[in-house]
């Protein structure tokens, strides 16, 4: 069972928030752990949700249904639920409806869709079941219907578990499908001429034979007053845009003239700015404080929970101010806790030996007589998100007419989510809380939380009727993120003949992200198993046919939470080290030993797709061919494979190690099967992103915990990859029939493993540990 | 304190130890330029002083007084500059939050070395990209390099 988190927002001492079904049922889906609740707790939300209707655009056209809207100038606005955090989910959006319509990407223009249940997003829920994906047995399709049933119903939506585009790519093309044919309709009409003899391109309806045009803006009025129908959506062999390379996104020309708008940019009359600082110690609290004498710039001082701020008429002067207050803080329970603690009760639960067992195999604990013994601890530290851009939240609480409204502007990955939680907060009516959505400087699982908005509410209510950005340093975001868990894992395996494993153990220790999530969001309990601590360990491709699986919940209390790729990002270490050192005991080439584990998985659909992209990434690396040397040091190659997110994903990199201590990331091949890349270009942008991200966080990333506070601060101590030391990464796109996977994370869960194994092949010694430098 | 800025004559009133990254954006309303630090480690502040890139986080305003200052904003006044048709021909930024700092670091670079080597683009760009941007960067740099005359 999880202990008390002590990370909590500053509501802990007030009456509990009403808790409604709604949140119960959320609590059951997403911890993942729940069965489905009887159909009669879901109503007519669900009907209600599948019929909403985009408002239509101020100038003429139309909307059509939830996705897009055709103006009467024939520009087209595709609307994305999902927020953009440099993934290009809202530019997706777009290059779907503009395939789809063939419309001409010029005429293109993407939208922040309205905040509403209609836009649920299943996949984030379903994914975290803890169902195995080729599960189809009776229980876990029953479970995935009735869930899916109950997200529509209560509209849970965000972006994260790289869902964006499988959640809209269907709701999407049919739209978009539907529309053509409606334009189509409308033009033949307005031609006089039948339907069959009218052409699309390029947003130009043709009908050659009397050579006449009609742009989509000269028929969007008409086209909307039709009725939506059910289109053929155009096969992939049909598509002039999606799947080939070219494909611009519509957000990059905002983001090389500095005209792109983020949260910390958001600007409003007569809006003030707020510096903030936290108590040091995780859990602790404000026992008193006395500020300065006030100068003219600054307006207000808060004293909240587990935080001060300040108020002023720019963010520096109350940066200043502020830090010239005298606080005396309550450090509370966690004041002596450090990094050895908590690595110390890691270890003690490894050897306690108990858990929750998430997966087995044949029978776990036959022993195999005669068989080599591998046996493995691994450890991971902490891991700050570290977005670029630092944690901001403008807030504008006033008295519209008597009638209390809130308008809030912060990059979030749920402004449903945010809809649902924080309208008590602010003390207004849902219908008076309108969530803003600019463009995100980095999210990775950081902005779904919800502390950094209510602090800010917290914070507008101290000059109500004045906008305020509340603005966090870099320090405060270093120190006060929501953490990537440190873990451990102790794997075990008895080697057969032919060296590959006849059994093996893996025992997992650390904390639930899900379960603290949803505590400190919905404050809602939890002790259900959580799926994402084992995410990357379970259901291995490989042929392994005596395993168990287990975790051990171990929360010290330092918050954690979604960091790229969740449990992949260290499960995935793990696991391909282990399988590496398994290789090496074997005797065997790390490549040729996984392919045979693949190709012993036989009959799993899965291990042959694996193989594609295994050879691929072998293929494209070089992959036993002889390595350019480096006078002095050593060089080596490593391998790793992870699916994550409904991807595959094999890296290899090529690594100089030394003089001495030093490790230089030469080359990085990630080959990827995504099912099917609709914007090639972006899928290798995403590849790399994900590799860059791990990469960094392989070989620097550590947040150590001193006296229950964060040690680092900045950037300072927490060291990036920068272009003089950054690999050369190249991607190889597999595509494959499988169904749409994820490509936002998929990149980071084998690039620590790939790393550590080259490290291994070039001096022989195994890494077990991250980062890779002190 | 007065300094031309994109051009033209600013006449601002913050103190004169207020950093040149908040005189713009907080007093400026010249949004661009980003915070990322405060620290002068991640490059997200940088400007051009005088032509030369230089971050602006902790740059007093007192110490540009008379100098012409460039941001993101003055680098073209239609993405028309070679790196800017270079970063949107590569399909550059993702999140973007870091790339008007590689860009004012980058027209630098090129307007003192307009064939930088790969070294140079190294000890030039020490800037941060969480994203990952810097195979895309690098090829764009040496692109609008070859462009430029």
């Amino acid at each position: 069972m999880s202990t008390d988190t002590a990370f909590t927002t500053d509501d802990t001492t007030k009456e509990p928030r009403r808790i409604g079904r709604r949140l119960f049922l959320i609590s059951a889906a997403l911890v993942g752990g729940g069965v489905a609740v009887g159909a009669g707790y879901v109503t007519l939300k669900h009907n209600k949700n599948k019929n909403f209707v985009l408002p239509s655009p101020d100038n003429g056209g139309a909307s059509f249904g939830a996705w897009l809207t055709i103006d009467g100038q024939g520009l087209v606005t595709a609307y994305c639920p999902h927020q953009e955090m440099g993934q290009g989910i809202m530019s997706l959006a777009a290059s779907l409806v503009a395939e789809e319509l063939d419309a001409n990407p010029a005429q293109m223009r993407m939208a922040q869709a309205p905040v509403t249940p209609a836009y649920a997003n299943a996949l984030m829920v379903l994914d975290g079941l803890p169902f195995k994906d080729d599960d189809h047995g009776m229980v876990a399709t029953a479970t995935r219907g009735a869930m899916r049933h109950v997200v529509e119903a209560i509209g849970i939506n965000g972006t994260g578990g790289s869902t964006g585009t499988r959640n809209i790519v269907d709701g999407v093309q049919r739209a978009a499908a539907s529309a053509r044919s409606m334009l189509l309709e409308a033009a033949c009409r307005k031609l006089n001429v039948p339907v069959g003899e009218l052409t699309v391109a390029m947003g130009v309806i043709q009908h050659a034979a009397s050579n006449r045009t009609l742009n989509f803006g000269d028929v969007a009025t008409d086209a909307g007053k039709l009725a939506p129908r059910e289109a053929t959506l155009k096969p992939r062999s049909a598509y002039r845009m999606l799947g080939s390379t070219g494909m611009q996104r519509l957000d990059v020309p905002s983001k090389v003239d500095g005209s792109a708008q983020f949260g910390s940019d958001i600007r409003l009359p007569g809006q003030l700015y707020a510096a903030i600082k936290h108590a040091p110690v995780f859990g602790g609290s404000v026992q008193a404080v006395t500020f300065a004498d006030k100068t003219p710039q600054i307006k207000a001082t808060v004293q909240g929970t587990n935080f001060i701020a300040v108020v002023g008429t720019s963010w520096y002067a109350a940066k200043q101010y502020l830090d010239l207050a005298k606080v005396t803080w309550n450090d509370g329970p966690l004041a002596a806790l450090s990094s050895a603690d908590i690595f110390a009760r890691y270890a003690q639960a490894l050897a306690d030996n108990k858990g929750d067992v998430f997966e087995t195999r044949g029978e776990r604990a036959k022993p195999v007589a005669g068989g080599k013994d591998v046996t493995a601890d691994y450890r991971v530290p902490f891991l700050a998100h570290a977005t670029m851009e630092p944690m901001n939240c403008t807030v504008f609480l006033r008295d519209q007419n008597g009638v209390p409204a809130c308008d809030v502007w912060v990059g979030n990955q749920s402004p449903i989510v945010m809809k649902w939680m924080l309208a008590d907060v602010a003390g207004v009516e849902s219908d008076k809380l309108t969530i803003h959505t600019p463009m995100l400087g980095g999210g990775f699982g950081r902005r779904i939380e919800l502390d950094v908005m209510n602090e800010a509410i917290e914070i507008a209510k101290a000059v109500r009727g004045t906008p305020v950005q509340t603005l966090w340093s870099r320090e405060e975001d270093m120190q006060h993120d929501v953490y990537r868990p440190a873990a451990m894992a102790r794997f075990s395996a008895q080697l057969g003949a032919n060296g590959l494993p006849t059994r093996m153990l893996a025992h997992l220790a650390g904390p639930s992200v899900s379960t603290q999530f949803m505590k400190r969001t919905m404050n809602l309990g939890g002790g259900m198993p959580d799926r994402t601590s084992v995410d990357g360990v379970v259901s291995l491709p490989y042929a392994l046919p005596n395993l168990e699986v287990k975790q051990t919940l171990v929360d010290t209390g330092i918050p954690v939470g979604f960091w790229r790729s969740v449990g992949h990002s260290q499960n995935a270490f793990f696991v391909e080290c282990f399988i590496d050192e398994c290789a090496a005991a074997a005797g065997q080439d790390p490549m040729a030993y996984r392919l045979a584990l693949l190709r012993a998985n036989t009959g799993n659909a899965h291990a042959q797709r694996c193989i594609k992209v295994l050879e691929a990434a072998a293929a494209k690396s070089g992959w036993g061919q002889p390595l350019a040397q480096v006078p002095g040091a050593k060089v080596g190659r490593g391998i790793a494979l992870a699916e994550s997110f409904r991807s595959i994903v094999a890296e290899v990199a090529e690594v100089v190690v030394g003089p001495g201590d030093a490790i230089r990331v030469r080359r990085v091949v990630a080959a990827v099967d995504c099912g099917f890349a609709i914007d090639p270009v972006n899928v290798v942008a995403q590849l790399r992103s994900g590799v860059h991200f791990g990469l960094t966080a392989a070989l620097y990333g550590r947040i150590d915990i001193d006296k229950g506070r964060v040690k680092q601060s900045n950037f300072t101590d927490y060291r990036m990859v920068k272009l003089a030391d950054a690999p050369r990464v190249d991607v190889v796109i597999v595509n494959s029939d499988a169904a749409l996977g994820g490509i936002g994370e998929v990149g980071t869960p084998p690039i620590a493993p790939a790393v550590a194994n080259a490290i291994r092949a070039a001096t022989g010694r195994a890494v077990r540990e991250l980062p890779l430098t002190a | 304190m007065q300094f031309t800025l994109n051009g033209r004559k600013a006449d601002v009133q913050s103190d004169a130890s207020t950093p040149l990254l908040w005189v713009l954006r907080d007093e400026l309303n010249l949004t661009g330029t980003k915070f990322g630090c405060g620290v002068m480690a991640c490059g997200a502040c940088t400007v051009h002083v005088d032509g030369q890139a230089q971050r602006s986080c902790l740059l007093p305003v007192s110490a540009v007084a008379g100098k012409s200052i460039t941001t993101i904003e003055g680098l073209s006044a239609d993405r028309s500059h070679a790196l800017q048709k270079a970063w949107i021909k590569h399909q550059v930024p993702q999140c973007g939050y870091c790339q008007s700092g590689f860009l004012m670091a980058a027209s630098a670079l090129l307007a003192s070395k307009p064939k930088p080597s790969d070294d140079d683009i190294d000890a030039a760009l020490t800037n941060i990209c969480r994203c990952g941007t810097y195979d895309a960067m690098r090829a764009a740099i040496h692109d609008a390099a070859g462009a430029q005359a």
